[in-house]
């Protein structure tokens, strides 16, 4: 069983964990077309190399992103939201 | 049953003999015994019979590596005759048998092989009917190819799970194993050791060997108190970040270890010739196994196949036993083993070199082997010991990431495994020989303890790389009359993966699919190297380039019972639970929780579901609404928080009011509702429905995870308990009560809320109500909620108030017309569909789902929920879920359907196509049985649709 790292919890097995897909960024509704909007809601990117998504560690409830490798898996850092920078 | 004397027979205790039976024959072993090696004690060879030609077939490795060996013991199926220890008592069976093992009806398959092409599966199957494979072929093949069976009457047995945390973790206690376990013991680190065998030593255990080198390593493994040995346990596989199964009987081992060191040994392989697969020919390993553990004589004349040193050493041991060795054949040309020839022929052993098996012959039925053909010569023997080369133990190490390779110039299978928590250690990765294999445990052990942060410890640089014998590659043709089995499980011989081959089917993955070549029980152990040398000669490629199939875990058989979880059932209950039982309440689950369906006797179910709802429509109701999610949010921003989770306008929502609240996803279907009150400028107490709470509290904090509003978010489901109580009399019963609180219409309007103290208890009250009647929901820490039950229930006595239970507050909610999300609503319901128009704001710039229902408005309404009555009452009512129909095809479905006690009618809610909608309109519905009724469409609100009575 994989392990993952929660940045307040530690290191804990994968089945501690709720993945919630990658990060990505929502386009602003009122400057978008509905195709786009479509776009947005129903297809997600399937890239190959080092993505960041949204996990949580459902036991405590922590949301954090994760920057994982989707070929080789390797999980390369966890971090709080908080620490990417101001809040939008 | 004459066994060879002590010191042969190490695993046996001569004193202990052990009675069992097979098939209904009695036989008698040791304890230690297996239950091959008792019955090959007696001289019982034959242990099975072949998947598809019924072949006698008998151990081959006494290491499992063959399906051969898998007999019934008891209530076991596919029990590996070659490690099952015997026990008294013991009734093992042979499988795969039609009729009894010795006679076996479909041993005439044997002859018929011909009509049993390879791929035959995929082309005889197929006809002649569309439905054949279901009617003729599945039914036949079950009865033909059932390995084992089941007894459902099987006692229940005790399993367990233990979770097991290591630095180190070492599968296989050979000589590179414990020399390896031993160095990172003794630097200190925990280390566990774990081997399939009884004892530790591995080949050390059978092979030839001078005995020193074993007692030292194990005297000094067991002296080390943090180096623990689990022997009797097979590692079943790796997973990610170095998560191993450990099987140790009916335990199972959770292994979580920070270094990995794989000294899995290697595994024998068999030569091909025709009828390689006659009882009595056996691996070297096997022949040395049978002698050194059991202490049996595998025959009295053999041959001995040496294609590697090994093979030496097995022909000087079976001298050692007294068996007369009526010749060795060594493939390889003359000057490859002159000292260990010498020695041989100074015993009066004639030794053939550059001479090959080229087939052997059996006894009558090809009961056991009786001759072999040597360079066109016939040696009668009743025993041929095979050594033609070993592949590393390749299982573990690909799960782990290795890649399989293979070197032409020595023909050998290799394996290159690059990480740094899991390493390769002794013959696994190619290191022959004892000295070899402890110095590269050393190594590997450094190497381990350093990636753990052990700093002050010499490293042993560069790969260990002593002389290695060339393996050999045996020429693999086709005798043409076959029966030269490559593959033992599936009866496949070489010409089988020729025509594969010619088929087309020359990837090796498609050989796999196509001849089943390693989806046997033994997945490909004897099998793979031989696989990959045909198809590279067929195919004109080097062996590497062809490789093996992946060996995906579980690397060995696996009980159910290992991996069955406990039966749990997850129960919650309301703090109210004793309460309701005190009243007779029939309780059922929904989801986890318990929830009172109505008080008193089940055959009274209608009549006292009438008299609940009666209670609620006329005086008063009590209802335990506890299972509701009840969450807070906090802080400065809660209120753009709500407004940007919520449809309808929480920001402007004044302090002591109550407001509906409908969540939406980004698609803008209706997820979730409830309500919200304001309890401070900073705070909301919200609920939502009893089976979305825990979905809910993680969306808002993912949502705020992205937004980072001020705002904090608490789930008090549990902390907090809820009691609704509702009925024209419930402002009498509450006011009745002692408190704080001004119950009165006018202090206390619709969609308000008082904080404040009733009966004693502190109180959050909420004038809202699911039932359409004057309703507070009254919640309070979950400790108090007994409290408040009791003074309620004697407040309310003269009102007339009773408790009442789900199936009335169903049917009191669907009179009112009242959606309940997940039954009424489903995955694309918007808030159009309910016409809830008036719940979802207009003016506020974002929320949740916003931009999606306005796109989806433009696409068009297609249905839409409407309330439904029966113009034929009396006639067939459909079920929930029946199908709405128009002009013959579905357009919706029956979401909520009942008998209305106050209406004295029935009535439902569906969805309808959305030019149905209209009051009035007719529509037809599909019941269970198939009738078509008719129903007209009304307003939601079946009764009071002016909604005078909450109000009053």
């Amino acid at each position: 069983m994989k392990l993952l790292a929660c940045p307040v919890n530690g290191l804990r097995n994968i089945d501690e964990f709720q993945s919630f897909g990658p990060l990505r960024e929502t386009p602003d509704p009122e400057k978008t077309s509905d195709a786009e909007w479509g776009q947005h809601l129903f297809r997600a990117d399937n890239r190959k190399g080092i993505i960041v998504e949204w996990w949580r560690h459902v036991p405590s409830n922590v949301f954090f992103l994760a920057e994982r490798d989707t070929e080789s898996n390797e999980v390369v850092r966890t971090f709080l939201p908080a620490e990417t920078g101001e809040r939008p | 049953m004459s066994r060879l004397p002590a010191p042969w027979g190490t695993r046996i205790d001569r004193l202990r003999p052990v009675r069992f039976t097979f098939e209904g024959r009695a036989f008698e072993g040791f304890d230690g015994d297996t239950i091959a090696s008792a019955l090959a004690a007696s001289r019982q060879w034959v242990l099975s019979r072949s998947f598809k030609y019924h072949r006698p077939r008998g151990a081959v490795s006494m290491a499992g590596a063959e399906a051969n060996t898998l007999v019934q013991a008891g209530h076991e199926p596919n029990v590996q005759a070659d490690r099952e220890p015997i026990r008294d008592g013991m009734a093992v069976s042979a499988q795969n048998v039609s009729g009894s093992l010795d006679r076996d009806r479909d041993a005439l398959m044997d002859r018929f092989g011909r009509f049993l092409p390879v791929g035959f599966y995929y082309r005889t199957f197929m006809g002649p009917r569309r439905d054949s494979w279901l009617k003729l072929w599945e039914p036949l093949i079950r009865r033909k190819a059932g390995l084992g069976t089941i007894d459902t009457a099987a006692p229940h047995q005790f399993f367990d799970q233990v979770n097991l945390h290591c630095d180190v973790l070492v599968v296989g206690a050979g000589p590179a194993g414990l020399s390896a376990a031993i160095v990172a013991a003794k630097a200190g680190a925990d280390v566990v050791i774990c081997d399939e065998n009884p004892e530790p030593g591995g080949s050390l255990t059978y092979r030839r060997s001078d005995g020193a080198a074993l007692s030292d390593l194990v005297r000094e493994a067991r002296s080390l108190p943090n180096l623990r040995i689990l022997t009797g346990t097979v590692c079943n596989g790796w997973f990610e970040d170095n998560w191993l199964p450990l099987i140790q009987k009916n335990r199972l081992y959770r292994a979580r270890a920070r270094q990995v060191i794989l000294a899995a040994g290697t595994i024998e392989q068999p030569a091909v010739f025709r009828n390689n697969d006659l009882p009595g020919i056996l691996h070297g390993g096997a022949v040395q196994r049978l002698m050194r553990h059991y202490a049996v004589r595998p025959g009295t004349h053999a041959v001995v196949l040496a294609a590697d040193g090994d093979g030496y050493d097995v022909a000087q041991d079976l001298l050692d036993a007294g068996v007369t060795i009526a010749a060795l054949a060594d493939p390889r040309p003359v000057g490859t083993e002159n000292g260990a020839q010498a020695a041989l022929r100074a015993r009066g052993v004639e030794i053939l070199t550059g001479a090959m098996i080229e087939e052997a012959r059996g006894t009558a039925g090809n009961r056991h082997v009786a001759a072999v053909k040597v360079a066109g010569r016939w040696i009668e023997c009743d025993l041929l010991s095979v050594s033609v080369g070993k592949a590393p133990a390749w299982q573990l190490p690909c799960q782990a990431g290795a890649k399989v390779g293979y070197e032409d110039t020595s023909a050998r299978m290799v394996l290159e495994l690059a990480r740094d928590n899991v390493r390769l250690c002794g013959s696994i990765s190619g290191n022959i020989g004892l000295e070899g294999a402890i110095m590269d445990g050393r190594r590997v052990a450094q190497a381990a303890l350093s990636s753990l942060g052990h700093r002050s410890l010499p490293v042993t640089e560069g790969r260990l790389r002593p002389p290695a014998a060339n393996g050999y590659a045996q020429p693999l043709v086709p005798h043409p009359k076959g029966r030269d089995f490559v593959d033992f499980d599936e009866d496949l011989q070489i010409k089988d993966l020729l025509n594969a081959v010619e088929e087309g089917y020359s990837e090796l993955e498609l050989t796999k699919r196509f001849t089943t070549v390693g989806m046997g029980p033994s997945q490909g152990r004897h099998s793979a190297v031989a696989t990959a040398r045909i198809v590279a000669a067929a195919t004109g490629r080097r062996v590497g380039q062809v490789g093996v199939t992946t060996a995906r875990p579980p690397t060995g058989p696996e009980k159910l019972g290992l991996l069955a979880g406990h039966h749990h059932a997850l129960e919650r209950r309301t703090s109210l639970h004793a309460r309701h039982l005190a009243l007779a309440a029939r309780m059922k689950p929904v989801g986890s929780w318990w929830r009172p369906y109505f008080y008193g006797a089940p055959e009274q179910a209608g009549e006292l579901t009438r008299q609940e709802v009666d209670a609620v429509r006329n005086h008063a109701g009590l209802l335990d609404v506890s299972t509701l999610g009840k969450l807070e949010v906090r802080g400065p921003d809660a209120g753009l928080f709500m407004d940007r989770l919520y449809t309808m306008a929480h920001a402007n929502q004044p302090v002591g009011k109550v407001r509906y609240c409908l969540m939406l996803n980004e698609m803008g279907s209706v997820i979730d509702d409830g309500v919200a009150y304001r309890l401070a400028e900073d705070r909301f107490y919200v609920t939502s429905t009893t089976g979305a709470v825990a979905r809910v509290y993680a969306d808002m904090l993912f949502w705020n995870a992205q937004w980072r509003l001020k705002v904090d978010v608490l789930n008090l489901t549990s902390a907090f308990s809820g009691l609704n109580v509702t009925g024209p009399k419930a402002r009498a019963v509450l006011e009745a009560m002692e408190s704080d609180i001004d119950f009165s219409r006018e202090a206390f309007p619709y969609l308000g809320g008082r904080d404040g103290v009733l009966a004693g208890v502190p109180v959050r009250a909420m004038r809202i109500g699911f039932t359409g009647e004057v309703s507070y929901e009254l919640h309070c820490p979950s400790s108090y909620a007994p409290a408040l039950w009791d003074a309620v229930i004697a407040a309310g006595r003269p009102h007339g108030l009773r408790p009442y239970g789900l199936e009335a507050s169903r049917i009191l909610r669907l009179e009112k017309g009242h959606i309940l999300i997940g039954q009424d609503t489903d995955a694309l319901t918007t808030p159009d569909e309910l016409d809830f128009t008036w719940a979802v704001s207009k003016k506020k710039p974002f929320f949740v789902g916003k931009r999606s229902i306005e796109m989806r408005a433009r696409l068009g309404q297609k249905r839409r929920l409407v309330g439904l009555t029966f113009p034929d009452a009396a006639g067939d009512l459909p079920d929930e879920g029946c199908l709405v129909l128009r002009h013959g095809n579905p357009v919706g479905t029956v979401t909520s359907i009942g008998h209305s006690p106050t209406l004295g009618y029935p009535i439902a809610l569906a969805y309808v196509h959305a030019e149905d909608s209209a009051k009035g309109s007719r529509i037809s519905i599909r019941c269970g049985n198939g009738r078509i009724v008719e129903a007209s469409v009304v307003a939601h609100t079946f009764f009071d649709p002016e909604n005078r009575r909450q109000d009053l």
